[in-house]
């Protein structure tokens, strides 16, 4: 017990919040369909356990901080669990907390009863759920890292499947329950590699283990595939599409942006933190891995005619451009460029941050239209900014944050990851030296795809003429939904304004991992990661100068030429019939991204001919990649257990002899 | 980095304009302006030549760039536009994948060429001596080109935008090649031409076509 | 910095707010000429400025805020961007606040917000306009950011002034061959966004060839004004990063005098003055592409501009 009193008061505060948010779901079992309790009491009260932590993380920054250790004294007799809290755990610990919070708020209007699995049981899997992703980031050996992994895959996995007795449900949540294990196995592995024989299962441990290179590789490899499973790396991606629709929103809006940076903080803890600077092919690999999912993902998204299942792929998307950016940090780091791996791991920890920010934010909004309307299919939906003024607006904030617009905060990490993709071009390797540009190629490439993306997921729901008729009945989100809403909103928002204060921030996380900082200039108002006369961005003055001139604008224009304004019908260049049925459809918005990126769907098209009485148009589009590696080893898998099922004869007297044989064989072994 | 001379600026700039000639090639459609393109290829070649000749003072140089002028500039493309004519082949020209997948692997290959010339580069002592990658990836281009066609008639084309990346790496790495060889080449070529030429009426007799995937029919099954 | 600074970038600014339509008109009348159509008098656009301005409003019913907001915003987005270029000096505050990779963001921000106004009516044509106007915008994104990487790579640096002062600053004139392939790609970027022949046809309302029209098909009166401004701003703009990148002589650096500044701007007319007329010849000599090869048009820009990348590392690095 000596340690846990030793603990410092921040590793105790943050500990007993964890504590508090699994009694607050243990409090959902107390009266488990009582639907005002669970949802006017417990999850408020959960969104501001959240708030804690991220106020616990943001303490890692005070300049008296140093990082905190300590043993807990559970787990097993001489393997008790290590916690640690520091910068990296700390900056993590935030982005859960802070988009946690408004998830919490929006999920307290959200759940109601006779939605699948109860209320109460709901909210219990869904603390355990934060519990387990906070406990991630704090563990500080491999044997608590690997307990609070599972029983992170494990809740998540009861909330994909809140809607059991859907059949397509249970089997999305089959697959991810699959696909998870598969990554935590890679995840096993490269910890039994990187102990070094040592047994030693902390990460202090295995920071001082050494290991020959080939090893080291291994190990590498090891955490990429099994942290990559998690985050959605192409090719390991299949599970998210299915799992992330199949979830009720607020549960889509955590996977999607919390839990997929839990894989990206294991990726950094193994590689940056416990690994030493490995060979120049790890970054490459990366790198590589990263664009190709990029771009798959926005390929796809852009394609896609369900509104959920879009996110999941621009999800896939994100993941891609911030493995690319830990690409670009190990290339750096190989051949000791400190300042440009700092750079880099700065864009790609402020993105992880904003991806948290809005993609919550849009999966909650989904989640609204979802209650509003009935309805997930793009083409069922449209001009909802007329019924759902308020969810629209923040919908619009998340859409243009997502799609790098500036002065909100996706422009601000792709200005950091450009920036540090441009700085490189002195890598004393040529092959290097020309890779790099291409990856701004396809970093921008994918960056104006989601462009495209989020004109079509915004224009298709919100814009338009309702392409049902019920839509006109469709309602405003709830008071709590709305603040849930405007508080992710308000985070994408502010993070555009002060980036350098985000800079600041993740300033301390490279400081502990490379030794080295981004921000030079110490300016308040910009941020300048190189020198001033180089590149700059006050992102503060961006607004301010587009507000001001928008509104000098609209001054101007009302002051002097007040003509009336009349309403009308739409002229649509005369045609005097307009149905909503002559809008684009979601398969037509995507048209050109099919017909350009053709050769990377499998398309099924039925197209009508001109002389069908009733038209009928159907198109499927698949993942090749499903279609070529899993569908193949799924079958191999299937015959391989065919053959074994020979054994299950049905007898028990033949069950019996196998264990029989067994312990004879056993007992022969110790012999 | 200390700033190159002007000649080394403008060979540069030459070099540049070969393998922007080259992508064009490769993008291009039409037969006409494929032929164009080369004419170009050709002038580029012969003024660089005549730059190198100048600065590094080597008077057999004049002689291949007159060479060039005459049979790049003037007689294999008038010959080839004659054939055009007679063969009545200046319509499109589809390739057989679609461009920009053929540029992007036209990329990929220069990336491959400036990496593979690079240590090359560092040894050699002449003038130009890092448009040796740009050389290599001409060659390649052209290489592509003849790969991603499917009539004769631009396969031909392919072949002499090779022949020019050769010609230009020559004088990158090595201020040309001996008079006698680059005679031979040029009387090679001149031959090829004319036996293409042969050729293109052949199989436009026997198929109606320059097309070559009817050359397909005549495996035996 | 002082105050004089800042009154010049309210001065370019303005520069830009009132020349734009006067370039407009200028490749107009030269396409006129081209074609042998009697021209119109170069202040054509400042007449229909005031024509629009002056007309009632008609908004289709189901319009939303949005659909109102965006010509201020599109129009803003423009203004901001031509306060970011030096057309004229290289002392713009502005331009510290973004650099060239915000000049990117803003007139991407100006292009969703225009076909998410596009989109908002619900017409056929409004969605179609937006969709292609989409689809040509994620592949001239990143083109133009390519085209700028040349010369960031070159500089250094990527704000544009600096870019400026650091090609003005050699004691003799380079010739750089990976520029050349950045402004080839930069020409092709310039056409395809401007909605320039042989992407799209500003002279038309063919449905099965517009773009830019299709968008602002339900616009009218001053929302159709500030629509027409800022697509004449984008233009001049374009040209004015063409410069920029290619031939700054003659802008302003080092402390801004009065003589200096009349000076950059007599050779600005005289650039622009070139440019619209090439910009005419080119238009008037090239015919229009199918849509579907509009997107191989613009690989292709995006190609080049890689390219250029590259032979820059291989040649000059």
């Amino acid at each position: 017990m000596s340690e846990w009193a030793a603990a410092s008061p921040t590793v105790t505060a943050v500990l007993s919040l964890v504590t508090a948010w699994l009694c607050v779901g243990g409090l959902g079992l107390v009266r488990p369909n009582k639907v005002g309790w669970i949802a006017h009491v417990l999850f408020p009260l959960g969104a501001v356990i959240a708030l804690g932590v991220a106020a616990i993380g943001a303490t890692t920054w005070l300049p008296a901080f140093v990082a905190q250790q300590a043993v807990l004294p559970l787990g097993l007799p001489d393997l008790p669990f290590h916690v640690r809290l520091d910068a990296l755990s700390g900056f993590f610990l935030l982005l859960l907390g802070s988009a946690g919070t408004g998830i919490s708020i929006f999920s307290a209007g959200y759940f109601r009863a006779g939605e699948g699995t109860a209320p109460g049981l709901l909210c219990l899997q869904y603390h355990v759920f934060l519990a387990s992703m906070a406990m991630v980031m704090l563990a500080d050996d491999a044997y608590l890292f690997m307990v609070a992994w599972e029983t992170m895959a494990l809740s998540s996995y009861f909330l994909v499947t809140t809607q059991h007795r859907l059949p397509e449900i249970r089997r999305a949540g089959f697959l991810y329950l699959l696909m998870a294990h598969v990554g935590a196995l890679g995840i096993l592995l490269c910890f039994g590699v990187l102990h070094g024989g040592s047994w030693q299962m902390t990460f202090d441990a295995m920071r001082t283990a050494t290991l020959a290179p080939f090893w080291m590789s291994i190990a590498f490899l090891l955490a990429l595939f099994g942290f990559g499973a998690k985050a959605g790396l192409v090719p390991l991606h299949v599970w998210l599409p299915e799992a992330h629709p199949a979830a009720p929103s607020p549960v889509s809006a955590m996977m999607s942006g919390l839990m997929l940076k839990t894989a990206i903080y294991g990726l950094l803890r193994v590689s940056l933190d416990v690994l030493p600077a490995g060979p120049w092919w790890w970054g490459v690999l990366t790198l590589a891995l990263g664009l190709g999912t990029a771009l798959y993902g926005v390929v796809f998204a852009a394609v896609q005619t369900d509104m959920k299942r879009l996110l999941a792929y621009s999800s896939i998307e994100n993941i891609g451009l911030i493995v690319a950016g830990i690409g670009l940090v190990l290339i750096c780091r190989s051949v000791d460029m400190r300042v440009l791996a700092a750079l880099a791991l700065a864009a790609v920890l402020i993105h992880a941050l904003n991806h948290a920010l809005f993609k919550s934010l849009l999966f909650l909004a989904t989640g609204s239209v979802m209650h509003a309307t009935g309805e997930r299919s793009l083409g069922k939906l449209g001009g909802l900014i007329r019924r759902m003024p308020w969810v629209a607006a923040f919908a619009l904030v998340g859409s243009l944050a997502i799609a790098g617009l500036p002065p909100l905060n996706g422009f601000v990490s792709e200005w950091l990851l450009l920036q540090a993709f441009l700085q490189t071009p002195h890598i004393p390797h040529a092959f290097l030296n020309m890779i790099v540009p291409l990856g701004a190629a396809v970093v921008s490439l994918a960056a104006a795809l989601a462009g495209y993306v989020m004109v079509k997921f915004y224009g298709v729901i919100f814009l338009g003429q309702h392409r049902e008729s019920t839509l006109a009945m469709a309602h405003d989100a709830s008071g709590l939904e709305r603040i849930g809403l405007a508080w992710l909103a308000l985070g994408c928002v502010l993070i555009g304004a002060f980036p350098q204060v985000a800079l600041d921030v993740v300033g301390h996380v490279t400081q502990l991992l490379l030794g080295d900082t981004a921000q030079r200039g110490s300016s308040w108002w910009w941020i300048t990661p190189a020198a001033t006369h180089q590149a700059s961005y006050s992102g503060l003055w961006f607004w301010v100068g587009l507000l001001a001139v928008t509104g000098a604008t609209f001054v101007f224009v009302r002051r002097f030429y007040r003509g009336r304004v009349r309403r009308t019908a739409a002229w649509d260049c005369g045609y005097p019939w307009q149905t909503p049925r002559m809008q684009d459809s979601a398969e037509g918005f995507g048209q050109p991204i099919r017909h350009l990126f053709g050769p990377i769907f499998k398309i099924e098209r039925e197209l009508p001919r001109p002389s069908d009485a009733t038209p009928r148009y159907r198109i499927q589009i698949e993942d090749r990649i499903w279609l070529a590696c899993y569908q193949p080893l799924g079958r191999v898998l299937q015959r391989v257990t065919e053959s074994l099922a020979v054994l299950q004869g049905g007898r028990l007297a033949v069950y019996l002899l196998y264990s029989f044989l067994t312990l004879i064989v056993l007992l022969v072994c110790v012999l | 980095m200390s700033a190159p001379s002007l000649t080394t600026q403008v060979l540069q700039t030459l070099a540049g304009a070969l393998l922007l000639i080259a992508f064009a090639m490769l993008a291009e459609r039409r037969s006409r302006r494929l032929v164009t393109l080369l004419i170009w290829q050709g002038a580029v070649l012969v003024t660089s030549t005549l730059l190198v000749a100048a600065t590094a003072h080597l008077p057999h140089l004049l002689f291949s760039a007159m060479l060039t002028l005459v049979l790049k500039v003037g007689v294999l493309p008038w010959i080839l536009l004659r054939l055009m004519h007679r063969l009545g082949i200046e319509r499109d020209n589809e390739p057989l994948v679609n461009v920009p997948t053929l540029m992007l692997v036209g990329l990929a290959l220069v990336i491959f060429a400036f990496g593979l010339a690079q240590p090359i580069t560092a040894l050699a002592t002449t003038v130009i001596r890092q448009t040796l990658g740009i050389a290599l990836a001409v060659i390649l281009l052209a290489l592509l080109m003849i790969l991603a066609r499917r009539k004769a008639f631009t396969q031909v084309i392919g072949f002499l935008a090779l022949e020019n990346g050769l010609f230009f790496g020559a004088i990158s790495t090595t201020y040309g090649m001996p008079m006698i060889v680059e005679l031979g080449i040029a009387l090679d070529v001149l031959v090829g031409v004319f036996i293409f030429g042969v050729f293109f009426f052949h199989i436009r007799e026997q198929f109606d076509s320059l097309d070559l995937h009817h050359l397909e029919s005549l495996k035996e099954d | 910095m002082t105050a004089a600074v800042y009154l010049w970038q309210v001065g370019v600014c303005a520069v830009a707010i009132g020349l734009a339509p006067l370039f407009a008109g200028w490749v107009a009348q030269c396409r006129a000429r081209l074609q042998n159509r009697c021209a119109p008098p170069l202040w054509q656009p400042y007449r229909m400025l005031r024509k629009l301005f002056h007309k009632e409003a008609t908004l289709a019913i189901n319009a939303s805020w949005l659909f109102r907001a965006a010509p201020y915003v599109v129009f803003a987005a423009m203004v901001l961007a031509a306060g970011i270029i030096p057309s004229l000096t290289t002392e713009l505050p502005v331009a510290r606040v973004a650099d060239a990779i915000a000049l990117v963001g803003l007139f991407a921000t100006a292009r969703v917000f225009m076909a998410l106004a596009a989109m908002d009516i619900g017409t056929a044509f409004g969605t179609l306009g937006a969709r292609r106007e989409m689809m040509i915008g994620f592949l001239t994104e990143p083109a133009l950011l390519m085209v700028l990487f040349n010369a960031f790579l070159m500089a250094g640096t990527t704000a544009l002034p600096a870019i400026v002062q650091n090609t003005l600053a050699q004691p003799h004139v380079m010739l750089h061959p990976s520029l050349a392939f950045a402004a080839v790609a930069f020409v092709m970027v310039l056409l395809a966004e401007n909605a320039r022949l042989p992407i799209d046809n500003p002279s038309t309302h063919l449905e099965l060839t517009m773009i830019h029209e299709a968008m602002v098909l339900e616009y009218s009166a001053r929302h159709l004004a500030l629509i027409e401004w800022a697509s004449w701003l984008k233009l001049f703009n374009y040209a004015c990063i063409g410069f920029t990148l290619f031939v700054p002589w003659g802008i302003a650096t080092h402390g801004v005098s009065l003589g200096g500044i009349a000076l950059a701007m007599l050779l600005l007319v005289a650039k622009l003055g070139v440019a619209g007329a090439a910009l005419a010849f080119f238009e008037t000599t090239s015919a229009k592409l199918r849509l579907f090869r509009a997107p191989e048009f613009l690989t292709m820009a995006f190609l080049l501009a890689v390219l250029g990348l590259l032979v820059h590392l291989l040649l000059e690095g």
